[in-house]
């Protein structure tokens, strides 16, 4: 047990922790999306042309799409008419439309909040060791040991800095992993996009920090449409944390983020993911719609990618961070806990795709229902005619805590090619009562007994976390399933 | 119009044509029956591959097509040909159709124990429709299936098994389907009822040949209730020719304490879908449902199965393997569901496939819906090649490695095969899969 008793208890007593609203001046778009909105969020965000028309494009495309309907999830319909695309904190500094420069022009305000998530950027700047380009709802505020980085010539900036500073970057790199119609999600992303994070690491570098990015949403009405564009030159690797946490408000908000990473020849990219947005309360009220897209494609030769997430918030998850396996001998791999509690709905899994001879993927996934939640998996595994030697291993995984949840796993797998081994493997079933009696003979709790085993039945994926994240995620897992025991 | 909505205004005409017919010779429920049906297939017509359904198998070589209302059986298959379809010493009950119609000079049932019942559908419609009434059809319902509803528009014959309780039929009921070579190719409907009082048994074997140049279509839908402590072995052996398209629907209904076991081996047809759907409605029930199939050449071949554990306490168990070589194609979709409340359930499911060639395909998806607690359930599916090491074994022993892999993937279909109890049915499979391998007159002093 990692956590001792009055930490327990202190955890026990924090319902959603992360749910307070921050009050400073907004300056936000009025609700509604037309070409107009388009073309102001890009104006305020004094893009070139080329992005102007990148956006328009994809606007034009989305508005040609339906919502899909596939997933095992069910809400009433989104009014995207309803929804405000573009927030940003006002304060003397962004009056001017300059990003402050050191912490000190920072919006006091702002640092408490995110004192209050946890990660004092003070602290975090001379301690942890790990940069944070933090993004308050849609503008980035502070990005931290940006001149340590960029002696290596490594990029870690936000998205809007990005398209200014290096433009001929992200032309050459956005949309091609994810492209704007990809679907109905990633279009309205492209379009309205308000920011993100872009790392870009140099070859042969070895990024010598871990990046993080806390996203968070603050404005209500307002949806959240990052993106994320992480590019690994030949033989760069680098680990990327992203940590989400959103207040509790009653009605719901839409988050539609899309992540994009390449990974060029010997490259590794690592990215982690503690996802904790607002879940509705225990009758299922609001809670954020977390509708993401997220992939990588190991463009280059002996690439890597790994996704490693652990999913405990939002009321409806929609997500599939997925691998293309275009190099030979690339790697995909993806690790996930994913925690449904109360009226939460999970539909997630993960897509690998291969094309490229002797790759290999590893997926592990770790579901976990109680109260009246709904947790599916969904995944796919496709080895495509010319994969040689294409192998994939999959386990899903699913515990269920009470008689009101669902577990349920998708699987697909598509093999073309006969050299190709595909292992899928399932099992679902509840805590056993032998464990817990087991536990209980030895003097501890029913409780204390059910989070360790429930830590044991995710220790594979909390093993690929670093460490705080792993820390962290323990924590969230147990203030998740409080009250879903006995 | 495109080809396939021509084909249904067609087959809608027909239906309007035959209809008074029907009329005269039908219980008014059924008809009831096949108007709602009717309309079901005329809103939705054949699927389409963007339904979830059908993702991994097209219809339109069927869809395209307009296929000929089936003559009657006349002369068309005579008594020696049966020989090529015989299951060995075993003594049957058999009912015999060519092109869906009953040829009953072929046929041979013989002494029945007690109130038994095994007689051609039609007849049985026309002489006791009271023992179909609030039966037939409310097992396979067809408001989400177009083949079914296809199927249900157009019943006319087909087999009805009715074994009292406390009842052992202690011969197997086998229903043989012929499809011959026709210079139309013609489609047919047969439908089974097959109904297990309490207590009673029975084993029922559906056989599906073809000619070897019949390019019909058999769409087929079979009933079978199984009542409390009932239990019910069905066969589905399907060796439709090369170019025949088949599409079959299994239902089935489980009551307390019952046994449903299905073995579904699928050898033949151009492009064939089976659906076997097992509703455990009650404590106790068990379901064993056993498959194989192995496309080589074109064909493609799909199977997907349901087993819906709709009360506590239910068991199933599922092994389903594929064989995929030249340009064939597998599909496979196992769903497990666990309704609410339905608790202590213990389901397993696996399928295994074996790809041999670089042109044939497999798409597998083995699924669980789970919405009770205390379960155990699991599934595992694999695609892979034979073992490296068993075929070097093999050679070091002086095998040849044609003869090495053929003897491996003999073994790897036989593990389905072997789990098929009626002997003469598993020996004449055995030699069935035999047949299809390369090196089969050398792998026959083997096995």
């Amino acid at each position: 047990m990692a956590t001792n008793q009055e930490e327990m208890e202190q955890l026990v007593e924090r319902e959603y922790k992360h749910g307070f609203v921050t009050d400073i001046e907004e300056d936000t778009l009025p609700p509604g999306l037309n070409e107009d909105i388009v073309r102001e969020i890009s104006r305020r965000k004094e893009e070139p042309e080329f992005m102007l028309e990148w956006r328009l494009q994809a606007f034009r495309q989305w508005q040609e799409m339906t919502e899909p309907t596939w997933a095992h999830v069910s809400h009433p319909p989104i009014d995207f008419q309803s929804i405000s695309y573009y927030s940003a904190p006002k304060s003397p500094e962004q009056l001017k439309e300059e990003a402050p420069e050191s912490l000190d022009e920072v919006d006091p305000k702002l640092l408490e909040t995110y004192e209050r998530l946890g990660i004092p950027l003070h602290e975090q700047e001379k301690l942890a060791g790990v940069a944070v380009d933090a993004v308050f709802d849609s503008v980035s505020v502070a990005t931290t040991y940006k001149d340590r980085l960029a002696e290596q010539g490594i990029i870690f900036c936000s998205f809007s800095e990005a398209v200014h500073d290096h433009p001929e970057l992200v032309k050459r790199y956005l949309g091609t992993v994810v492209p704007p119609a990809d679907n109905f999600f990633a279009a309205l992303n492209s379009a309205v996009f308000s920011d993100g994070s872009f790392v870009y690491i140099p070859k042969g570098v070895k990024c010598p920090m871990e990046l993080s990015t806390y996203f968070r949403i603050n404005a209500a009405n307002t949806g959240q449409f990052e993106r994320t564009l992480i590019v690994a030159e030949e033989g760069a690797s680098v680990s990327y944390l992203e940590g989400c946490t959103a207040p509790m408000r009653k009605e719901n908000q839409l988050h539609a983020a899309v992540v994009e990473l390449v990974a060029l020849d010997d490259a590794e990219i690592k990215y982690s993911t503690v996802q904790n947005w607002y879940p509705g309360n225990d009758i299922g009220e609001g809670g954020v719609y977390n509708f993401v897209t997220k992939r990588g494609e190991c463009r280059g030769d002996r690439s890597k990618i790994t996704w490693t997430q652990v999913e405990t918030g939002s009321a409806i998850t929609w997500k599939y961070p997925s691998c293309v396996l275009r190099g030979n001998d690339s790697r995909g791999e993806f690790y996930s806990v994913a925690v449904g509690n109360n009226y939460q709905q999970i539909d997630s899994g993960t897509k690998m795709i291969h094309l490229g001879k002797n790759t290999h993927s590893t997926i592990i996934s770790k579901g976990i229902s109680a109260g009246h939640a709904e947790n599916a998996y969904r995944g796919l595994v496709r080895v495509e005619k010319g994969a040689e030697g294409a192998r994939n291993f999959t386990q899903c995984d699913s515990l269920l805590m009470g008689d009101q949840c669902g577990a349920h796993t998708f699987p697909y797998m598509e093999v073309k090619n006969p050299t190709a081994k595909v292992e899928h493997e399932a099992t679902t079933s509840k805590v056993g009562e032998d464990q817990i009696f087991y536990c209980q003979q030895r003097g501890i709790s029913e409780e204390d007994a059910v989070n360790m085993i429930v830590n044991g039945f995710c220790k594979e994926v909390f093993g690929e976390l670093p460490m705080e994240f792993a820390v962290e995620a323990q924590a969230l897992l147990e203030i998740s399933l409080e009250g879903s025991v006995g | 119009m495109s080809a396939k909505q021509e084909s249904r205004a067609v087959y809608l005409e027909r239906f309007e044509a035959d209809r008074a017919a029907w009329t005269e010779a039908l219980p008014e429920w059924l008809m009831e029956k096949k108007r709602a049906a009717a309309e079901v297939f005329a809103g939705a017509g054949f699927p389409d591959p963007r339904h979830e359904e059908w993702k991994y198998t097209n219809v339109r070589p069927i869809a395209r097509k307009v296929f000929q209302p089936a003559g009657e059986a006349g002369t068309r298959v005579a008594p020696p040909d049966l020989l090529e379809w015989s299951l060995g010493e075993l003594d049957l009950i058999d009912l015999v159709f060519v092109n869906g119609r009953f040829a009953p000079e072929l046929s041979s049932v013989g002494d029945l124990p007690g109130d038994v019942q095994v007689r051609e559908l039609g007849e049985a419609l026309r002489e006791m429709p009271e023992r179909l009434e609030n039966r037939l059809g409310e097992i396979a319902t067809f408001e989400h299936s177009s083949f079914a509803a296809f199927n249900t528009a157009f019943v006319e014959q087909g087999a009805f098994i009715d074994v009292p309780a406390e009842t052992k039929v202690d011969k197997p009921v086998r229903l043989l389907f012929v499809s011959t070579a026709e210079p139309e190719p013609v489609v047919c409907h047969p439908r089974v009822f097959v109904s297990a009082g309490m207590g009673a048994m029975v084993e029922v074997i559906e056989q599906y040949v073809g000619q070897p140049e019949a390019a019909n279509f058999t769409n087929a839908v079979t009933e079978i209730d199984v009542a409390d402590n009932a239990r019910v072995e069905h066969y589905r052996i399907q060796r439709e020719s090369h170019r025949g398209y088949h599409v079959a629907g299994v239902h089935v209904n489980q009551g307390r304490g019952s046994q449903f076991a299905s073995h579904n081996i699928n050898l033949g047809g151009r492009l064939a879908r089976a659906d076997i759907n097992t509703r455990l409605g009650a404590e106790d029930a068990h379901a064993f449902l056993n498959g194989l199939f192995m496309p080589t050449g074109r064909q493609h071949m799909d199977t997907h199965t349901r087993i819906h554990h709709a009360a506590p306490h239910t068991t199933s168990e599922e092994v389903y393997r594929g064989v995929l070589s030249g340009h064939g194609r597998g599909v496979f979709k196992g769903r497990v569901l666990v309704a609410q409340d339905a608790q202590k359930i213990e389901a397993h499911q696996s399928n295994d496939n074996l790809l041999l060639s670089r042109d044939a395909e497999v798409d597998t998806k083995p699924e669980l819906e789970i919405y009770a607690d205390d379960v155990v359930c699991s599934h595992g599916a694999t695609v892979g090649q034979l073992d490296e090491d068993a075929l070097y074994y093999l050679q070091t022993r002086a095998i040849n490695p044609e003869l090495a892999q053929d003897l491996l993937t003999f073994a790897f279909a036989d593990e389905v095969v072997a789990r098929i109890p009626l002997k003469p049915v598993r020996e004449q499979l055995e030699q069935g899969i035999v047949g299809r391998l390369p090196d089969n007159e050398k792998l026959k002093e083997f096995v």
